[in-house]
């Protein structure tokens, strides 16, 4: 998974030990340049749940901790992020006597992920050569 | 002549550096949606298909007048299944836009292999031997072994599917050996149909 690459493995501005920094990529020092990224959506473990759930109506969090490869812990701190910043819903049940908890993207995060990928495209173009 | 080398700067380099984080980060996105969706691109609409095949073949194979009718028929009818299958799928995942064999396509695909090849195996082995009889059972439980295995990267229908198809096939091996195409037709062809109607339904295609 590229997340788990040791380049990318570097402290970020959100205090996170496994997020890597604005602009950190193989080989590069990390910058966190001019760039006007949505830095909610940007960091590696909150994408990874962003874009899982933009092709699943919903999924669990053990799910999402297993598909992205991360503890329980980082994926929580994350995931309550992009909860507090309205792009996941989350819904707590019981299934049985165990505790499940939900996510699902809401409107808000789809079209924040739109639109961060407008942006990645719109970087690709605006520097090919 | 040599020329001293050309001394790059910050805003030289930025755009390269610019473009390989954005383009890592499109492949990250990429990766992590296609690792984390079903297959959804089983047919249910081929499913259908697949059952009617069967139901005809089942009205051909038990005609005793030529000898090695039953299993030829039945051999065939295998045949156009797959290839109905496999087109129904390709024509699905074409509509949506995704590659067949990407992310949980390929691992449906391997995952459906093995035992598919294992029937093969015993199908020529039980053959060589005389036990016929066996064959339907056998056929229903890999197969159904299969549609579990591949199932598991797909929607719920289809491992439910399968694990209908393997107690068809406990049933058929349990049962008095002039049933056998009775449970092919209950099997390939009514669960099939059911199921494909299902997939259909919720699934599309």
């Amino acid at each position: 998974m590229a997340a788990d690459s040791g380049a990318l493995r570097r402290t970020s501005d959100h205090g996170s030990p496994d997020t890597p920094p604005l602009g950190a990529v193989r080989g590069q020092p990390a910058d966190p340049g001019p760039l006007d990224l949505d830095r909610i959506i940007h960091e590696r473990v909150r994408l990874g749940i962003v874009s899982a759930l933009a092709v699943n109506g919903s999924l669990t969090f053990t799910d999402l901790r297993d598909l992205l490869g991360t503890t329980d812990g980082n994926l929580s701190a994350h995931a309550r992020r992009l909860e507090d910043a309205g792009y996941v819903a989350c819904s707590k049940s019981f299934d049985g006597r165990t505790p499940r908890t939900e996510y699902e993207l809401t409107g808000r995060g789809r079209r924040e992920l739109d639109a961060y990928l407008d942006h990645m495209e719109a970087i690709i173009d605006a520097t090919r050569e | 002549m040599n020329l001293p080398a050309p001394k790059l700067t910050v805003s030289e380099r930025e755009p390269v550096a610019l473009r390989d984080r954005a383009m890592d980060n499109l492949r990250f996105i990429r990766e992590t949606m296609e690792r984390s969706a079903s297959f959804t691109h089983v047919s249910g609409s081929g499913g259908v298909a697949m059952g009617l095949i069967a139901l005809t073949a089942s009205t051909f194979a038990s005609r005793p007048e030529v000898p090695g009718t039953w299993l030829g028929t039945w051999m065939g009818a295998a045949v156009l299944s797959f290839s109905v299958a496999i087109l129904m799928m390709a024509r699905k995942s074409r509509a949506a836009g995704v590659p067949l064999l990407t992310g949980p396509g390929r691992r449906f695909a391997w995952s459906v292999t093995p035992p598919m090849a294992a029937g093969g195996v015993l199908t020529v082995a039980l053959v060589q031997s005389g036990l016929l009889h066996l064959l339907p059972g056998m056929w229903l439980l890999l197969y159904g072994t299969s549609v579990v295995t591949g199932g598991s990267f797909s929607v719920r229908p289809v491992p439910m599917m399968g694990v209908a198809f393997m107690l068809v096939g406990v049933a058929a091996l349990l049962s008095p050996p002039g049933w056998g195409d009775a449970y092919m037709a209950a099997g390939f062809g009514g669960l099939h149909i059911v199921f494909g109607i299902v997939i259909w339904r919720k699934h599309g295609g």
